[in-house]
């Protein structure tokens, strides 16, 4: 397979996928004429910046530790009609607050996560279950083998999450006219990405979606 | 004061942190050196006025009052003179959990923050959701203590008369004729038209009522601030995209940064 068929063939796993590809399934697919990861990686950024030059309406995204094509903000608007506006997830804020305390402390049962709230939770988590952005992930080994929760692949999609090490640092968050806590390591160190090895890649799901439209 | 039409059944989503919290803030209180008297007063206030709206009262809310009393009692108790146990400080619990809650908030306050940011974005295959859910986006609290002031400023008229009784369906169809014609009502514009404690309560048990059912929604603009009622027709649908517009997004236009 030389190289112009393999940017075929990746093109057209990353068209058809309603889930982000990790490289690992790409090279999988791949099989004998997969390259290395840092040659796919570099493979992926060359389509990207094929789409961005011809000005395509979407683009190359790494999200949820995989890739895959997402429309460009600029065109929203059309995606509302054709889905009549039912794009748009709402969530309450008691439904954020009890998916962020899944989000940082899972796997946790759902007795855990009321010990934080102070609250019942059994109709938040129900929305959530059913929203896709929770799942159940096991069962506790403790008396009575509650139920574990943990966040979903939709979850990091919809908030725009390559990974999770993505989220800032619980001990950061501060409301901001409190000073830190007296002990609470200063801010300084970001978290260092999983794959620190990683070269610069497509583009980060970190990166607000930009209003202008691209050139 | 228990009336059938009276018992409306309103989750009252927010718990007992939330609303100590609230209290915290709106007091301009130290988190760290909480003055318990004060609070504990504040918080039964509040439990009272829930009770006397007939609302549910969440068991935790009064697990939450129980545990206030119970600090406020030890630190009114000499410290023990006891060694081995260092003076722990009777609040130290709460304070801790406080914290933790409050650093969830905040979590979940970035969460938002991001879904703002990539909700002009699609995938293949992502769901779609049914009717915009709108939430309460002025707290239960923001309402009870709006409610509490026209209460208090209601004109001590002594004709307490208990047999006109007002059905709550009846004050319901009055809310909404008042917001006919109209996108939006001051919450207070509602109720001082009540002349009455009990046509207050009901009028208060009526808008909340609405607000489940998604007829109407209830806005500020900020914390404490004067509480809007809004048609469900006539609110504003973008209003976090044309009001009070969220930072300016950087562009990093370039998706892709130059490889090596």
């Amino acid at each position: 397979m030389d190289l112009l068929e393999r940017r075929k063939v990746l093109e057209l796993l990353l068209w058809l996928t309603d889930k982000p590809l990790k490289t690992t399934e790409l090279t999988a697919v791949l099989g004998a004429d997969a390259p290395t990861e840092l040659e796919l990686r570099e493979e992926l950024n060359g389509l990207a910046r094929e789409l961005d030059e011809r000005g395509a309406p979407y683009h190359l995204m790494e999200i949820a530790q995989g890739f895959q094509f997402a429309s460009r903000p600029a065109f929203s608007q059309w995606v509302r009609r054709l889905y009549k506006e039912k794009t748009a997830l709402r969530l309450t804020p008691s439904a954020l607050e009890t998916l962020s305390i899944v989000a940082y402390k899972q796997p946790l049962t759902r007795g855990e996560i009321e010990e934080i709230r102070g609250v019942d939770v059994s109709g938040v988590l129900e929305t959530l279950l059913e929203r896709k952005l929770v799942k159940i992930v096991g069962r506790k080994e403790a008396l009575g083998r509650p139920l574990l929760y943990g966040t979903t692949l939709d979850f990091m999609k919809q908030f725009g999450l390559r990974s999770l090490d993505e989220l800032p640092r619980l001990e950061e968050l501060v409301p901001p006219e409190e000073p830190p806590v007296a002990g609470a390591e200063p801010a300084a160190e970001a978290p260092a990405p999983v794959d620190g090895a990683e070269a610069p890649s497509v583009e980060t799901a970190a990166a607000p979606a930009p209003e202008a439209p691209h050139a | 004061m228990t009336t059938a039409g009276n018992n409306v059944k309103l989750d009252v989503f927010e718990g007992p942190l939330d609303l100590l919290l609230y209290l915290i803030k709106k007091n301009d209180l130290n988190i760290h050196d909480i003055p318990l008297s004060q609070i504990t007063n504040d918080f039964l206030q509040y439990l009272g006025l829930l009770k006397d709206l007939n609302l549910n009262i969440a068991g935790e809310f009064l697990v939450m009052a129980a545990t206030l009393m119970q600090i406020k009692a030890r630190t009114l108790l000499p410290a023990p003179s006891r060694e081995d146990e260092e003076t722990v400080d009777p609040r130290a619990d709460l304070v801790h959990r406080l914290l933790e809650y409050q650093r969830f908030k905040e979590a979940s306050r970035h969460l938002e923050s991001r879904l703002h940011a990539t909700k002009d974005i699609h995938f293949r295959g992502s769901p779609t959701f049914g009717e915009t859910d709108y939430t309460m986006d002025a707290s239960l609290f923001d309402l009870l203590d709006a409610f509490r002031d026209v209460l208090k400023n209601l004109r001590p008229r002594v004709r307490e008369i208990e047999s006109e009784d007002v059905p709550i369906e009846v004050k319901i169809k009055d809310v909404l004729a008042f917001l006919s014609g109209r996108p939006y009502a001051t919450f207070r514009e509602i109720l001082e038209r009540e002349t009455t404690r009990r046509g207050l309560i009901i009028t208060f048990l009526a808008i909340l009522e609405l607000i489940r059912l998604k007829e109407i929604a209830a806005r500020q603009s900020e914390a404490f601030a004067e509480i809007r009622v809004y048609r469900r027709d006539a609110l504003p649908e973008n209003l976090e995209t044309d009001g009070a517009a969220p930072e300016p997004e950087p562009a990093p236009a370039a998706p892709l940064p130059e490889g090596e």
